[in-house]
């Protein structure tokens, strides 16, 4: 394989085991194979309980897995690093620092000079509207627009990999959709490589080239979707609305077995 | 914002309604004579103690020293600058924001630490007058002292539930934006911990200035607590008030300040809306 054939992410026969304070075994990921190249957009679609924020931490570097081989950017991921940068559901800002103030923090860590600094945020800041709301704390802003400056600011690392932890799972419909063409568009843009967690159905197959359908626990992967249609994708299409269908009949089998588990433990 | 402004009238009307009443009823029975003076003096009698007690005892004299040292050379304020300093001495001795920080941010110092700390906290520092004066005898060490002590344990464990309670999403964040180290602490757990810290600057002070005017009334020969005691060993009632009522006054305008800081500093939190 050359450079560029080689996957951005590699997950091979990966693991994960929870202990729990009973001394309770939960496997919450089992022989988890994926490979995502460089560029793809990928979906981690299932019901909770499934694994997929567990999968996504552990190639943030948040937890090890417990067996397995996992490669981002060709390396070994042992911890955190701004070469995967992570969108989470909750925004995740800094309450105590400004909107500018919060995407110019992966910029000082790094050391960039002041003034590179400042132009990178400035660019960010208009490239997600937000340039009106520098000078504001996330107190003040709505979960759209907090979700726009987490964006911005890991766009500022200049990250090859983009994590996204159902980061418009809290947000109503139609800036969720707002949001969607946003990053489909930054996505092409800056030819970034994404992997999104969610359980929404429509939006695993709005967004992704391929949605890998996980199984509820222990999280395995039950079946890779590719999505062909071509974008833009209009939600009413037929072709749409067949995938439609035949996710949701997937996703649903799990989500059975997710609610027969919870009456049975209570 | 208020419409017109009547609000704001009516407000204050309402606020100084019962000081007015108390004080117009107090001063009418000292009046009429069903109070004794030397028991309760009237208002005005206070007032003008106060004024008395502000003001400088003798006339000007170019000679000795400027106007301005003139102004500032009566009791009150000569007993209000002896209070603060003991207050804002042992408040930076005592800190406790260092240990804090330290017991919030290593486990295993908050494991070897905390049992002591637990022991001790539920003394009051007043407790300590005995051994304060044992081990430093009169003047402003045993006052130093007390009042450290005062300030140290609400700072000490509002900084670690502080820390401690920095919610993970914002250290997860952090790394992942590539900090750590000294980074993290200073511009993360720092700031994360900022409201609780703040709240325990607030108690600790709080304590301070009750312990400055014990401390005052035992250990030392100025400052407002010495000079409200003096006052009653020569049956001055009306200095006594009015002493008192300086107390009062000084601590109102530092707690404000230490609020309007507070707001300030926290003006992100989620808690201060801005309009």
């Amino acid at each position: 394989m050359s450079a560029t054939d080689a996957p951005r992410i590699l997950v091979e026969r990966v693991g994960k085991v929870f202990r729990s304070p009973d001394g309770q075994e939960v496997v919450a990921l089992r022989d988890i194979d994926l490979a995502v190249r460089a560029g793809e957009f990928v979906c981690l679609l299932g019901p909770s309980g499934c694994g997929k924020s567990t999968l996504l931490n552990v190639i943030a570097g948040f937890s090890l897995p417990t067996s397995g081989t996992l490669l981002a950017n060709g390396r070994p991921v042992t911890e955190p690093g701004p070469d995967r940068a992570m969108v989470f559901q909750e925004y995740a800002l800094f309450p105590w620092m400004t909107v500018s103030r919060n995407v110019a923090f992966g910029l000082e860590i790094k050391g960039e000079a002041r003034e590179t600094i400042d132009r990178k945020v400035a660019e960010l800041l208009t490239l997600l509207s937000l340039t009106e709301f520098a000078n504001r704390f996330p107190k003040d802003l709505s979960g759209g627009m907090r979700q726009r400056v987490a964006i911005a600011r890991v766009l500022a690392l200049d990250a090859p990999i983009l994590l996204m932890d159902e980061p418009f799972g809290a947000l109503d419909a139609l800036t969720r959709r707002n949001l969607q063409d946003e990053v489909l568009r930054i996505w092409t843009e800056f030819q970034k490589t994404i992997l999104f967690v969610t359980h929404g159905i429509e939006e695993s197959i709005y967004l992704a080239d391929r949605v890998v359908v996980m199984t509820y626990r222990p999280g395995t992967v039950k079946t890779v979707v590719p999505i062909t249609i071509p974008r833009p994708r209009d939600t009413a299409s037929p072709e749409f609305n067949a995938l439609k269908r035949r996710l949701t009949d997937l996703v649903m089998e799990e989500q059975r077995r997710h609610e027969e588990d919870e009456i049975r433990t209570g | 914002m208020n419409p017109g402004g009547d609000g704001t009238g009516k407000k204050l009307v309402q606020a100084l309604l019962v000081p007015v009443a108390v004080l117009a009823l107090w001063e009418g029975l000292s009046r009429a004579g069903f109070i004794n003076p030397l028991i309760l003096p009237s208002p005005t009698k206070v007032a003008l103690r106060w004024w008395g007690y502000l003001t400088p005892l003798k006339a000007y004299d170019p000679a000795d020293g400027t106007w301005l040292k003139w102004l500032v050379s009566g009791e009150l304020l000569q007993d209000a600058a002896a209070s603060l300093y003991r207050v804002f001495a042992g408040f930076f001795i005592g800190g406790g924001l260092g240990l804090g920080l330290l017991m919030g941010v290593s486990n295993t110092a908050y494991r070897l630490l905390n049992p002591l700390v637990q022991i001790l906290r539920p003394i009051p520092p007043i407790a300590y007058i005995p051994l304060a004066i044992l081990w430093f005898g009169l003047g402003n060490p045993p006052a130093f002292f007390l009042i450290s002590l005062g300030a140290f344990f609400p700072i000490l464990l509002n900084t670690i539930a502080g820390v401690r309670n920095v919610d993970d999403i914002y250290v997860r964040a952090a790394r992942n934006l590539g900090a750590g180290g000294p980074v993290m602490f200073r511009r993360v757990i720092l700031p994360a911990a900022a409201p609780h810290i703040l709240t325990g600057v607030r108690v600790g002070y709080g304590v301070a200035f009750i312990v400055v005017i014990v401390a005052e009334m035992i250990a030392v020969n100025s400052g407002l607590g010495y000079r409200i005691l003096e006052a009653r060993e020569f049956f001055w009632p009306d200095k006594i008030l009015a002493g008192m009522i300086t107390i009062g006054l000084i601590g109102l305008g530092i707690d404000t300040a230490l609020n309007r800081l507070s707001n300030h500093l926290l003006r992100w939190h989620r808690s201060l809306e801005t309009s």
